[in-house]
Order: C-alpha cells, then sequence, then structure tokens
C-alpha cells in the first residue's frame, strides 16, 4: 500500500481522507434516512420491520456496514488527529482574533460539531443497533392474508418466535415474525429528554454539513466556476433537508403518535 | 482634509526574543487621519525614543503595498479591518478618535517572534527554496513571443503570481496553515508552460516543505483568501490539492 501511503502522511493526503469518508456519510445520511421515513407509515411497522429485516440481513449491506463503521471511526480519529495537530501549529492564541470577520463559524467549529456528532452516534447505536441485536426488544408476528391483502399484527414473546418460521408463507398467508423495532423506536420517542437530544444531535449535523458539504469537493480539487454555485447551494440544500428529515421523525412519534 | 488630532490607546505585543514569554503594554499615541498605520507607529517610537525606552520594533520596507514585510495583526485581523491592503495601506481614518487598537505579531509555530511585532518569516523562503522556481539554462534570453499563452491562462497565473508573500493567510487561518501561499506559488508556475517540465517534481517538494515546517493543515474555512491583501483565490489550494494528488498517484 505504499502508493497510498501519502494519504495519512501529508497534509494534502489527510484533507483528501476526511473530504472521501465525508461524503461517504453524506451519502449514508440520505439512504438511512430513506429507510427510516418508513417509520412515519400508518402500518404498525411492517414496511421498517420488513426493510430492517433486510438491511441487518443482506450480505452486500453488512458489508457495507463494516466499511461504514470504519470510515465513521477514521473520519472521526484523523478529525481529532488534525484538530489536535492544527492548535499546535498555531502555537498559542491571539489576544484579540475576529474570526468573524473572514470566515464562517460552521467552517472554525467542525471538531467541535463533530464530537457532539460522535457522542450522539454512539448513544444513537446504543439506542437501537445494540438493542436491536443485543438487548430486550418486543417480537411482532405480522400475517399478511395474499387473497385479501391485509396485514394483522400482534406481539407474541421472545420464547414463542424461538424456532418458528421468520418470513416465509403458512397456507395462504405470509408470515412474518421479527423483532419489533418499529415498536422500540415508538417507546424510545416517548421520551422527551431523548427527543430534545435527537434534534440537538439533528442541529449539529446540519451545522457540521453547512461547511463539510462544499468543504469537501474543495480538498478534491474540484473548484470550477462553473460548478462552485451548485455546489454550495447543493451543500447548503442537503444539510438543512437531511437533518429536517430526520428530525420530523421523533418529532412525529412524540407529538402525533401518543 | 482638516487636520484633526486624534487619539489612540495602543495595546501592543511587546516580546524581547524567541524565548521571552512576551505581554501587551498600552501607549497613548497623538496621530491624524491622514497618516498611515505604519506612521503611526513611527510617531509611536519617536515617542518612546524620546522618553528614554525601547522603541516598538516592527517590519515594513516600500510602505507602497508590495513588499509583504509590513506583518501587523490589527484588532483580531492581519493588517487590520480593511480587505485587500497591506498595514502600510490602512490609514489612521479607518480609526475613531479614542479608540483602543490592540496590535500582535503573526501568530503561527512556523513564524517564531524575532522581537515585539516582527517575526521570522524564513519558513515561506525555504518553501520557495524547494520547488518554487523555473529551471532555466543560461543564454539569450528567448523572444517573448515563441510560446503562445492564451490571455486569460496568462492572467489566471498573474493572479497568483501577485502574492507577497506577506504571511497573512498563516496569520488569519485558526490552523496556521500555509496551503494558500503555497497554492499560489504552485500554481503561477503549473498554468504556465513554463512550469511544466517541472511540475510534479515541485508540487510534491513544496507540499513536503510545508508540512516539515509545521504549518498545519487547511479546513477551507476561506479566512486566508478573504484577508489576503492581494485577494489570492481559494481555487489555487483545489489547484495545488489536484496537482498534488495527480503527481501521486499517477506522476513519474
Amino acid at each position: 500500500m505504499k502508493v497510498l501511503q501519502f494519504l495519512f502522511t501529508s497534509s494534502i493526503g489527510r484533507k483528501v481522507v476526511m473530504a472521501l469518508t465525508g461524503l461517504f456519510l453524506i451519502l449514508f445520511l440520505l439512504i438511512h434516512l430513506i429507510g427510516n421515513l418508513q417509520l412515519l407509515k400508518a402500518d404498525d411497522g411492517y414496511a421498517f420491520n420488513k426493510y430492517a429485516w433486510f438491511m441487518t440481513t443482506n450480505p452486500l449491506i453488512k458489508t457495507t456496514s463494516y466499511l461504514l463503521y470504519a470510515f465513521i471511526l477514521l473520519h472521526a480519529f484523523k478529525g481529532f488527529y488534525l484538530a489536535f495537530t492544527n492548535r499546535k501549529a498555531r502555537g498559542g492564541s491571539y489576544g484579540k482574533y475576529n474570526g468573524a470577520a473572514n470566515s464562517h463559524w460552521t467552517s472554525r467549529n467542525m471538531a467541535v460539531l463533530g464530537t457532539v456528532i460522535l457522542v450522539f452516534i454512539v448513544t444513537h447505536m446504543g439506542d437501537f443497533w445494540w438493542e436491536y441485536k443485543f438487548g430486550e426488544i418486543p417480537w411482532t408476528k405480522y400475517e399478511t392474508s395474499v387473497v385479501q391483502d391485509v396485514t394483522t399484527s400482534a406481539p407474541i414473546s421472545g420464547a414463542e418466535a424461538s424456532g418458528h418460521i421468520r418470513m416465509g408463507s403458512v397456507g395462504d398467508k405470509e408470515v412474518f415474525i421479527t423483532k419489533d423495532l418499529y415498536k422500540e423506536t415508538v417507546e424510545a420517542f416517548e421520551q422527551p429528554l431523548l427527543v430534545a437530544f435527537y434534534l440537538l444531535a439533528m442541529v449539529m449535523i446540519a451545522l457540521h454539513l453547512w461547511h463539510g458539504f462544499a468543504s469537501a469537493f474543495q480538498s478534491l480539487g474540484i473548484n470550477h466556476p462553473r460548478w462552485n454555485p451548485i455546489i454550495r447551494s447543493l451543500g447548503y440544500g442537503y444539510a438543512v433537508l437531511i437533518p429536517a428529515g430526520f428530525a420530523l421523525i421523533p418529532l412525529y412519534v412524540y407529538f402525533l403518535m401518543k | 482634509m482638516a487636520n484633526h488630532e486624534m487619539k489612540i490607546n495602543l495595546k501592543v505585543w511587546r516580546q524581547k526574543n524567541a524565548s521571552d514569554a512576551g505581554r501587551f503594554e498600552e501607549y497613548a499615541v497623538k496621530a491624524n487621519p491622514d497618516m498611515s498605520f505604519l506612521e503611526m507607529f513611527d510617531v509611536l517610537n519617536e515617542q518612546l525614543i524620546e522618553d528614554g525606552k525601547d522603541p516598538v520594533a516592527f517590519d515594513h520596507d516600500c510602505r507602497e503595498g508590495i513588499c509583504g514585510m509590513c506583518s501587523m495583526f490589527i484588532n483580531g485581523r492581519p493588517h487590520g479591518p480593511k480587505q485587500g491592503i497591506t498595514t502600510c495601506q490602512l490609514h489612521m481614518r479607518s480609526f475613531k478618535d479614542g479608540d483602543t487598537v490592540v496590535v500582535e505579531p503573526w501568530k503561527a509555530q512556523s513564524f517564531p517572534v524575532i522581537k515585539d511585532l516582527s517575526v521570522d518569516r524564513g519558513a515561506f523562503d525555504r518553501i520557495i527554496a524547494a520547488g518554487g522556481f523555473v529551471s532555466v539554462n543560461t543564454g539569450n534570453a528567448v523572444d517573448a513571443n515563441s510560446i503562445l499563452i492564451p490571455k486569460d491562462v496568462a492572467d489566471e497565473a498573474f493572479a497568483a503570481a501577485t502574492c507577497i508573500g506577506c504571511g497573512a493567510c498563516v496569520a488569519a487561518c485558526k490552523n496556521s496553515s500555509a496551503m494558500l501561499f503555497v497554492s499560489a506559488k504552485v500554481s503561477q508556475m503549473a498554468l504556465l508552460p513554463q512550469g511544466q517540465a517541472e511540475r510534479e517534481k515541485r508540487v510534491v517538494a513544496m507540499v513536503d516543505q510545508m508540512d516539515n515546517e509545521g504549518f498545519g493543515s487547511c479546513t477551507n474555512t476561506g479566512a486566508c483568501s478573504a484577508e489576503c491583501p492581494k485577494e489570492i483565490s481559494l481555487s489555487n489550494i483545489a489547484r495545488m490539492n489536484r496537482e498534488y494528488l495527480r503527481a501521486k498517484l499517477v506522476g513519474n
């Protein structure tokens, strides 16, 4: 891997790593949001739980998820390292420093925003990823009548669920027995403190993307007068709409589903 | 213009040498609005000499905005509150009577303080020496028009070449990154036919030297370009990134 050594040893190489991992995470956010918006469907979580089943069993998705974890860690720890060495390069602080005169607040606080986001990611994975894989989580049995195309759901116990068919047809019914991540999510977002923390995290992500989106392109050397306004507008739009979409889920559950 | 006298309260960074911790000292100076900022400092120094005190050391040379020597960090910004100028081009009419003005040296690990407001910018010279040149055999000068260069390309190269190496980019950057300076020097030659022969070697050597000098990494805040007296564009940094990637990935 000597040809790619410069990615970890030179200042420009490190920028490229931050940009590429950042863009991957940006793309992930969109896909994660599209999947999660199924939580808003009034179907007792059938669509969302099927999606969760697919995401946790498909080998291609599973491989990509390990890549995602690696990129989150790389982006975060490379970011910490850069913030630390950049601080050292300054070697102290000015008596008076007017950063607002020449740069946007978000661009000067990426490390702080990123740290809050990392804390959020850890909490978020503890809330759902860990619970889904290892925690005590309710089970639900969905039965879809093929003839009438009607799906009914009923909670069952974990003991009942084990050993039974997880997804398949029994007679003229499609049966889907699953850990109910939908119910887990709805229950989680009934706690006002958790909702507040998720909303705060979305604001942090919006601010991080406000600078990060266009910055990633600049780091990769993509800067052209014809494309710059498009990249910038796209970045600002993305920074607002994606976190707003995510924020919709806890807000909807907390205020409209009680 | 009427010769209104104005009183300026200065908070100036005093530091004996690189190893001294340094501190702010306050002075009151009588100035007039037509003076340049450096002339106001001349008045302060005359005053200090008369009082038998040590005058403030500060860098200055041409006093017409092209040498890049005057390196004062004024009220939190390199070269003070105006855009696109050096300290010598800043006039006292940009301040109000009775204002308190904070003056500090450039702050970067790679620019050690020599004394007071004067810093050692030798790191920039070493970056240029590493590759910021075009090797030419001696002999007769070639006819100027024998190599055709499109006007817009020549203009872009010239815009990059207007960099005076003052270091305001490093001083403004929260990371003390030198990427605007290095990218301007890389760009002015990468754009022109004469620079092609050493194109790949140059960018790698200059970036390596920049990293070795201990400058920080660019986080694209844009502070450098906003504070640059010659308004060097951020597009130069993107070009340097491309040049560097090209050299590292597919270069000879």
